[in-house]
């Protein structure tokens, strides 16, 4: 017998005691996929055979069955199973997961079934249980249906056990090796003109057969449209939309969802009584003008149409009214009315129509999901949903949506064929496309981001945020973190070059460039490190972008810090600055060369002190303020002590060279130091360019980003800051001693130092991606992280043992983190996959490294 | 570090018997956090002066493992006074401090005519505090404080003072004096507070520390700076956005002596605990409960089933957890609470289905834009039969004594609103959710600023009772 199972579904074996379930079920199934009851004993009993188990045991393998139904595996159920009340827990466990129940009975002899007990020494119980339970199963094998059961195969002799096979067969809604490209369009309601217009867009060659009968189509190579139902009521011409779509789908040129109209008119075709509402009537009198086949063939075509299609490996999910994550590529009747209706909340609004649930807003599934139904002025992107009903009937549009490009097409309504009962189109026509809908975006779920998290990122694969960090973010996040839809993107930490080995540096560029060699980039490019704070510009063009392209309601952009917390407290100073930015933009042209109506900038701004006023006056000018007096009295107090005779040589000299390093300190802060009163007193300086409307400038290298960026500056000399920068060869030599001389001359000026890069923005090395930056600080500088006498000697010596190997990961994760989340807003990605990266960077600058690196 | 002693008791050079250094010799000593040395500027018989250099090993001070060490390089500790002058003391003048002279006994136990120099002495509550402590034990008191830094005046004055002090005194007095109150006005961390510190205060300070007017706060400072090793990962966090991050708590209590005068947080939490009862609510959420005042509260009331108390910070429901008692509460009570981690501004699942919920003076630490989050977490998606709701009346500021004039009750409030702010922003909350709301006056109300606190209470309308849209 060929038992032919769905690809998902819960097995339900029914046999006594005795009648080779298991073995059965070992032979035709993964023993992972089968649960037995006597297995499930002894997990909680030691015991396989203790029947005061039993209650435990079976809560045990209905817990690990409704799991693995969650998880859509097929689940085999190793009990006897004999009874009625045994067997409805795994039809309600089925149906509550959409799945299919199917019951496989191995009715064997009793006299087989007891011999076999006798044979097993654990199973000491007398005939009598055997006799029961093929009572049991003799009085249910007709039940089995009305339980529920969708399959029932019935095994009656060991020779039909013996050569059973078992088959698994692909859900109906199974398109996953359906790769497409896919035209996905929209309720279409009979409007056929707008859809042959439509076509043509999308490059199909519509012709109208001579005689009136149909339509041929030349689909663009590999193509295939789908149609998300409704292909009927309201519009003028039903008729031919069906006979276009029907012909296509015959060719294999489409696929076709069913709506809830066509299903409806599909029952009516049949005879069933249907309320002639919402732009049935004119259906019917356009078919009563039909022959009588046609009608035929519309009611085979609408009844063999299925419910939903997953495609494209489950990566694309296409349903009338949508479907949410734990209903696709199931089949139940939910599912289906699901997918024809959507779910209600059981409410009415003013207009009497019913509430509908918005599945999407909550949605986090992996498949994008294309539906209609509900017409909506504008397609729009909701958590990886997309709406394309664009209401054509109502004198809207119809609507396409080409995947994978995720472009939409668009023709207009030549009339309004129909009145809607609430009007669909927004009373503001004027308003940017992105309305409302977009806003629900934002109001992301803890469940984005708490907890242990995995995060799949292009460059690095697979970054783990642990808990206690996840937990810290939240906190920093929920209280100092602006506007979540601003935070494209957080910078990543930055590691030092390894510990210099001359006598009187702790850094020298000698070991970046080295680093960079041994890691096989032939090309560096060194920029100077501006001391200030670290800040993020998203600067729009206009004053439509904020709104359309970023879902906020105000506001002209946003500077933040690397911890996402406003960079001013003072709005109107962000204003300003994002005002004067824009000008600068405006004069460049860089709007138009990049296309685009925003940017996103990584940025230094000066002074330190602006940001760190609290920092510097709480500690470095404070240590300043009690080192001076403290050594200079020491100092003065030796000498005294020497004047009269004492021998303390040697700390006087020590002390004259204390004096001095602190001297140094305090001048190396106070070159980072001036007084802010307002924008004419920053500097701002940018060093990349990181994305524009639909790219992340990864691709580009250094040179390009600074290029760019030296032309921004130009643009207003009197805030921005062009970051001075040269390149060196990793292997020569001439090229190297250039490079540090470079270096020598900014650190000699009290600079900072400067950041070498690999000219690739991304780089690879011999072990994934490099450093995308490593920094080499100067030795006045450093008086600021390592104190103002490390240079002393006996503490550069210990100073120099720093490990490097958290934080160089560390800064490797944060990195690909960071382009993760560009990504995935340049990608148009919903808002909780951009912050869920950005609130990783975060998390992960909670980890525990030595700060002074 | 500097400290210079100097006797002009004649003859002066006898000092170096009382302290057991040689005033023609320099000696170096080596202690656990650097080195300290001995030499005498001037040793004459009319002016003797020895002085004690301490060297702190900065880097080691870093890098050493096992001590409770500083996070930072750039540090005052190699340079002020501090309690590591306080080890140096007991260990290189241990015998002086004890009283003891070989040489010369008697001259040990008498007053003499002293005078103390500290080069770099912190006090971060100012000259008059300094004063306080050193006038009543006998001493004349000249204070410098030195700026900041000269070049930036707009930054104000540094903590530091170079100190003098000069009193007829016996020397074990001045050293036992030094070594309790240098760590009391540094009021940093000690890094070598143990067990054994209320014995060496009692031994130091035994004998005049009992009848100085300031004997409470120097025992309090002296032994109290035992810092918790509190959340690592998120102290680390912390000082990048915040510098000056000081616990929740202080910040708490400055807050609570602002509004001290009235016992306002007993008033507001009495109010709220009535608004609950009168909503009948059964199974409650405290968000934002902080270190659990309220949830303190409702556990006393048993008409309260449920209680489960938020908070964003991990930091204070530990607190909140200690001060419960939770792990010794008994099983039934502490089965009716629950305490996690969660955000207002992130929608949350766990907090749906409760008949109400508090949110105490937890608004105003909101950023006005993230205020429509808030909204749809709790109004749109957890949506509470109850919402009580407190938040400060800015209007009664100008009441508080200690507050100046346009600063908020509490650093980390990003808004105080008026009445009419208050008022009009809780009834577009209540129209847009559908819920009713009424407001209700917290503390003693002034007749032209009002009450101290507001209170709104939201209750949802039944005929939208179908609970969250999420």
């Amino acid at each position: 017998m060929k038992i032919s199972l769905p690809e998902l579904c819960l097995v339900v074996l029914v046999g006594a005691s005795g009648s080779g379930k298991s073995s059965f079920a070992r032979e035709h199934f993964r023993p992972t996929e089968v649960l037995s009851s006597d297995f499930c004993r002894g997990l909680v009993s030691d015991d396989e055979n203790d029947q005061a188990a039993t209650r435990d045991a079976f809560e045990v393998l209905h817990y690990i069955a409704a799991k693995r139904l969650a998880a859509g595996r097929l689940t085999v159920v190793d009990a006897t199973n004999v009874q009625r009340e045994a067997r409805a827990p795994l039809v309600a466990l089925a149906r509550e997961h959409n799945v299919l129940p199917v019951a496989v009975v191995l009715n064997l002899p009793e006299k087989l079934c007891h011999e076999r007990n006798r044979e097993r020494p654990d199973r000491n119980f007398g005939p009598h249980v055997v006799a029961r339970q093929s009572r049991q199963i003799r009085g249910s094998r007709k039940s089995l249906k009305r339980e529920g059961f969708r399959h029932v195969f019935v095994l009656s002799s060991p020779e039909e056990v013996d050569s059973a096979v078992v088959e698994r067969t692909r859900l109906w809604n199974n398109l996953k090796h359906e790769h497409g490209p896919f035209d996905i369009i929209g309720d279409v309601h009979g409007c056929a003109d707008e859809l042959i217009s439509l076509l043509d867009r999308l490059g199909y060659v519509v012709s109208a057969a001579p005689d009136g009968a149909g339509y041929t189509v030349r689909s663009p190579e590999r193509r295939r449209a789908v149609f998300l139902g409704d292909l009927v009521d309201r519009g003028p011409k039903t008729p031919d939309v069906l006979r276009l779509v029907m012909g296509m789908v015959a060719s294999g040129d489409a696929l076709c969802i069913p709506g809830n109209h066509d299903v409806k008119l599909a029952r009516k075709l049949r005879g069933r009584d249907v309320r002639i509402a919402y732009g049935l009537a004119e259906t019917l009198a356009q078919l009563e003008e039909e022959p009588p086949e046609f009608r035929d063939e519309v009611a085979a075509f609408l009844d063999g149409l299925v419910g939903h299609y997953v495609l494209d490996g489950g990566d694309l999910v296409v349903a009338h009214a949508g479907l949410k994550e734990s209903l696709q590529g199931r089949a139940s009747g939910r599912v289906r009315d699901f997918a024809l209706f959507g779910e209600t909340t059981g409410e009415t609004d003013e207009f009497g129509l019913p509430v509908r649930y918005d599945w999407a807003e909550e949605y986090r599934g992996r498949a994008m999901v294309v539906y209609g139904h509900t017409p909506v002025p504008e397609a729009e992107w909701r958590n990886k949903t997309i709406n394309i009903d664009t209401g054509c009937a109502f004198g809207g549009k119809l609507t396409a949506l080409r995947y994978p490009e995720r472009d939409l097409v668009s023709v207009p309504a030549r009339h309004t064929y129909y009145r809607p009962a609430k009007p669909f189109l927004a009373v503001d026509a004027a308003a940017p496309p992105v309305a409302e809908e977009r806003l629900h975006d934002d109001l992301l779920d803890i469940g984005d981001v708490a907890g242990k998290r995995i995060i799949p990122t292009r460059l690095q694969r697979n970054v783990t945020i642990r808990e206690e960090n996840a937990a810290a973010a939240l906190e920093v996040m929920s209280r100092f973190g602006i506007d979540p839809r601003w935070l494209v993107y957080l910078p990543p930490a930055m590691s030092p070059s390894e510990a210099s080995q001359r006598f009187d540096l702790l850094e020298h560029p000698a070991e970046a460039f080295a680093y960079y060699c041994r890691q096989g980039v032939p090309k560096v490019i060194c920029e100077e490190k501006h001391m200030g704070s670290r800040a993020v510009v998203v600067v729009c063009r206009d004053e439509r972008t904020p709104r359309a392209r970023f879902g906020v309601p105000e506001g002209a952009g946003a500077c933040y810090t690397r911890t996402g917390r406003s960079f001013f407290e003072d709005a109107a100073l962000e204003d300003g600055l994002l005002t004067r930015l824009r000008d600068a933009l405006d004069r460049t042209g860089i709007w138009e060369e990049l296309d685009t109506d925003w940017v996103c900038l990584d940025c230094e701004i000066m002074p330190w002190s602006a940001k760190a006023a609290e920092l510097l006056r709480g500690q470095y000018a404070a240590v300043g303020a009690a080192a001076r007096p403290a050594l200079s009295e020491s100092l003065r107090t030796l000498e005294t002590a020497a004047s009269s005779g004492r021998d303390v040589g040697a700390l006087q000299e020590r002390y004259r060279e204390r004096v001095e390093a602190v001297g140094r300190y305090v001048a190396a802060y106070r070159r980072y130091s001036w007084p802010v009163s307002s924008l004419e007193d920053l500097r701002l300086a940018p060093f990349h360019l990181l994305a524009t409307e639909g790219a992340v400038h990864t691709d580009k290298d250094h040179g390009w980003h600074i290029g760019m960026l030296t032309k921004l500056c130009e643009a207003d000399p009197g805030l921005l800051l062009a970051t001075s920068h040269t390149t060196v060869e990793t292997t020569d030599p001439e090229s190297i001693e250039a490079g540090t001389r470079w270096w020598e001359e900014i650190t000699d000026r009290g600079g900072e130092g400067m950041v070498v890069k690999p000219l690739d923005f991304v780089a690879g090395g011999k072990r994934g991606i490099v450093q995308p930056g490593v920094k080499c600080r100067g030795r006045e500088y450093l008086r600021i992280i390592y104190g103002p006498e490390y240079t002393a000697p006996g503490n550069l010596e210990r100073l120099r043992s720093r490990r490097l190997g958290t934080k160089r990961s560390l800064a490797l994760r944060e990195f690909a983190l960071g382009i993760e989340a560009l990504e995935r807003f340049v990608r148009r990605e919903p808002l909780y996959r951009v912050h869920e990266c950005v609130f990783g960077v975060l998390a992960l600058e909670s980890e525990p490294v030595d700060p002074r690196l | 570090m500097l400290l210079t002693i100097t006797s002009t008791h004649p003859p002066a050079t006898d000092l170096g018997y009382l302290l057991h250094k040689n005033p023609a010799r320099s000696q170096s000593f080596e202690l656990p956090v650097g080195m300290a040395h001995v030499f005498y500027p001037e040793a004459s018989d009319e002016r003797c002066t020895a002085a004690l250099l301490l060297e702190i090993d900065p880097v080691g001070l870093v890098r050493s493992e096992g001590r409770t060490t500083l996070r930072e390089y750039v540090n005052d500790r190699p340079y002020a006074a501090s309690s590591f002058l306080s080890v140096a003391i007991s260990r290189v003048f241990g015998t002086a401090l004890g009283g003891k002279s070989k040489d010369r006994p008697e001259l040990a136990g008498r007053p003499l005519q002293l005078q103390a120099r500290i080069s770099v002495l912190p006090c971060h509550d100012g000259e008059d505090f300094l004063r306080r402590l050193f006038e009543p034990l006998g001493y004349s008191v000249g204070a410098e404080r030195h700026p900041l830094d000269e070049e930036f005046p707009e930054w104000g004055e540094s903590p530091y003072f170079t100190v003098e002090l000069s009193g007829e005194v016996r020397l074990r007095d001045l050293l036992s004096h030094l070594y309790v109150l240098v760590p009391v006005l540094d009021d940093d961390k000690h890094y070598w507070v143990g067990e054994d510190e209320v014995d060496k205060l009692l031994r130091q300070g035994g004998e005049w520390l009992a009848g100085h007017p300031e004997r409470e706060i120097i025992a309090d400072r002296y032994l109290k700076h035992q810092r918790r090793l509190s959340d690592e990962a998120l102290s680390r966090l912390m000082e990048e956005v915040d510098p000056e991050a000081e616990s929740a708590e202080s910040l708490d209590r400055e807050e609570e002596a602002v509004e001290e005068r009235i016992t306002l947080g007993e008033q507001r939490l009495g109010a709220v605990v009535a608004a609950l009862k009168d909503g009948e609510a059964r199974r409650v959420l405290d968000l934002g409960c902080g270190e659990g005042k309220l949830l303190r509260a409702l556990l006393q009331e048993r008409d309260f089933e449920e209680i489960v108390g938020v908070d964003v910070s991990v930091r204070s429901l530990k607190r909140a957890r200690e001060r419960l008692r939770f792990d010794r509460l008994p099983p039934m009570q502490q089965s009716r609470l629950k305490l996690f981690q969660g955000s207002l501004i992130y929608r949350d699942r766990r907090l749906s289905g409760y008949d109400a919920a508090a949110v105490v003076e937890v608004i105003e630490h909101f950023d006005p834009p993230r205020l429509a989050a808030f909204e749809r977490v709790l109004f749109g998606s957890a949506r509470p039969r109850t919402v009580v709701l407190t938040t400060p009346n800015a209007e009664y500021n100008a009441n508080f004594e200690t507050l100046p004039a346009g600063e908020f009750r509490h650093r980390d409030h990003r808004f105080e609103w008026s009445r009419a702010e208050f008022r009009a922003w809780s009834e577009g909350v209540a129209e847009r959710s559908g819920y009713r709301v009424r407001f209700l006056p917290v503390g003693t109300e002034d007749a032209v600023v009002g009450p101290p606190t507001q209170m709104a209470i939201f209750v949802r309308e039944s005929a939208r009772d179908q609970g969250g849209d999420g």
